[in-house]
């Protein structure tokens, strides 16, 4: 059974399962935190070793790593904390401004 | 055959903790706590029982651990008292909120300051508002009898809500009673398997509790979902208590109505007290003073419609309060209650309130007789004289 629940804001008290439990599991991937970042995690694949400190460190979950190969991050996910950059040993990991890489991300889609 | 026995108030509990078997006991083992874990813990120790007893730190992490053990999927139960149960407080709205049919007996005691071991309603009356069910106890009899009701209470679908059982300290906890236990095989048939619901630790269903709301804002609604419990309550105590009289011969309602068919004036009072009352009662009758008594049992919820009908009829009421609200003149919370009760009843009794007993002072025939004299006055001249009365306490210079 999945648990609908995308329509909850329009819920009435009745809808809601009693005692606010939750009554399904991995609902936090619905639930987008990357909103929260102020500064944003930039790989310098160049330098990466695939050490993997940095998913292993990672609170959000949020290194993508694919066949063995660390692939970046997820943005929808991704808090912005930088354990990543302060975990990794060849430093390849920057922390930019969020705003301005957003602008960035604009003037390149525009 | 139900087994009569001469045991202390907290024995009685124990035994009925015994023959429910709850799956987890978390409770605090050393002062203010009382003998029902110390009685229970031998049992354990014993293995008459096969819960498993945790001795925690403190009374908060009673309940914490408490209400992991419920959300994990137990049977849960625990007790405490006075200091105790105001160490639990922020644990009892988690409890409630996170709707766990956990049992808490409650020995009710004083709470300081002044440093007071003794019996009265401060430490049970300031939870009234923390959204569990409150079931008050007369005596040793009722405080078992009330246990083993309040796992059917708590753990029906409608409520779903924790049951705090109270009885008087000393007066009740530690005072040897004649009463009946019910046969463990017929106890343990009344209260039933437990089914919980969504447990933490059904690997193959795997679900959250006490999750974080503030984002979203659900908790308005949660609130309001968990007052349907409380509004469903008093069918199923109903339900519940008609039940057990069928299989014990001592039924159960919200309130018990003592001579109040053809009463003129009526107290109402909670636990122990009521057992004094009913033979101050008998005593009055037989000076011709027509008055009865409501024992309330059964006080979150509050059964206000069905104590408007049965006090409408008499022309005067007593209050008694064995705790203080401190909101000024308002006087205790019972008071309070009934009065908000009866706001839009056309027609009401004229209505005072008696303060007695805190920390521990007794109340005796003579402060009842004088309260019954008072109220008797009330009923004939149609005036209180005073509102809100401390029955029992020394005043200006005592001899």
């Amino acid at each position: 059974m999945t648990w609908d629940y995308s329509d909850m804001k329009k819920w009435g008290w009745q809808k809601h399962p009693r005692g606010a439990v939750i009554p399904q599991a991995g609902t936090a991937d619905d639930y987008k935190t990357g909103g929260w970042r102020s500064q944003r995690p930039v790989l310098d694949k160049e330098k990466c070793i695939n050490c993997f400190f940095c998913f292993i460190y990672c609170p959000d979950t949020a290194i993508v790593v694919e066949e063995e190969d660390m692939k970046g991050f997820n943005l929808k996910h991704c808090k912005g904390c930088g354990i990543c950059a302060h975990e990794c040993p060849k430093d390849a990991i920057a922390m930019v401004d969020e705003i301005k890489a957003k602008q960035q991300d604009e003037a390149a889609s525009a | 055959m139900q087994r009569t026995v001469a045991v202390v108030g907290t024995d009685a509990v124990a035994e009925a903790m015994r023959q429910i078997n709850p799956d987890v006991v978390p409770a605090y083992p050393i002062t203010p706590q009382t003998a029902i874990v110390e009685t229970f813990s031998e049992m354990v120790a014993d293995g008459k029982v096969e819960s498993l007893l945790i001795n925690v730190e403190s009374e908060h992490s009673a309940m914490s651990a408490g209400i992991g053990a419920a959300a994990a999927g137990g049977r849960v139960m625990t007790a405490t008292s006075s200091q105790g149960l105001a160490l639990m407080w922020e644990m009892l709205y988690i409890a409630s909120g996170l709707r766990l049919p956990i049992v808490l007996a409650n020995v009710n005691r004083s709470l300081s300051a002044p440093i007071n071991i003794h019996c009265d309603h401060s430490d049970s009356m300031g939870a009234r508002d923390s959204g569990w069910i409150q079931l008050f106890s007369e005596n040793g009899q009722e405080a078992y009898d009330n246990t083993l009701q309040a796992v059917r209470i708590a753990e029906h679908p409608e409520v779903k809500l924790p049951v705090m059982v109270l009885l008087d300290g000393f007066i009740i906890s530690h005072s040897v009673d004649r009463m009946d236990f019910l046969e463990d095989e017929k106890a343990k048939k009344f209260v039933g398997e437990y089914v919980p619901e969504n447990p933490l630790l059904d690997a193959k269903n795997p679900v959250t509790w006490g999750a974080f709301d503030g984002l979203y804002g659900h908790y308005f609604e949660f609130k309001r979902a968990q007052q349907q419990g409380m509004l469903n309550a008093p069918a199923v105590i109903k339900m519940v208590g008609e039940e057990y009289g069928k299989i014990s011969g001592r039924p159960y309602g919200f309130f018990e109505e003592y001579q109040m068919e053809d009463a003129e004036f009526a107290v109402v009072a909670l636990g122990s007290a009521a057992g004094t009352i009913r033979e101050a009662v008998d005593n009055a009758r037989c000076a011709d003073m027509k008055v009865g008594m409501i024992k309330l049992r059964m006080y979150r919820p509050f059964p206000a419609a069905e104590l408007v009908q049965a006090l409408s009829r008499v022309k005067a009421v007593g209050i008694f309060d064995r705790s203080d609200t401190f909101a000024g003149a308002m006087g205790g919370p019972v008071f309070v209650e009934i009065r908000s009760a009866f706001y839009e009843s056309a027609v009401k009794p004229l209505m005072s309130n008696y303060i007695y007993g805190l920390g521990g002072r007794d109340l005796s025939f003579g402060l009842i007789e004088k309260a019954f004299s008072e109220l008797d006055d009330a009923a004939r001249t149609g005036v209180v004289k005073e509102k809100v009365n401390y029955l029992g306490l020394r005043e200006g210079e005592v001899e």
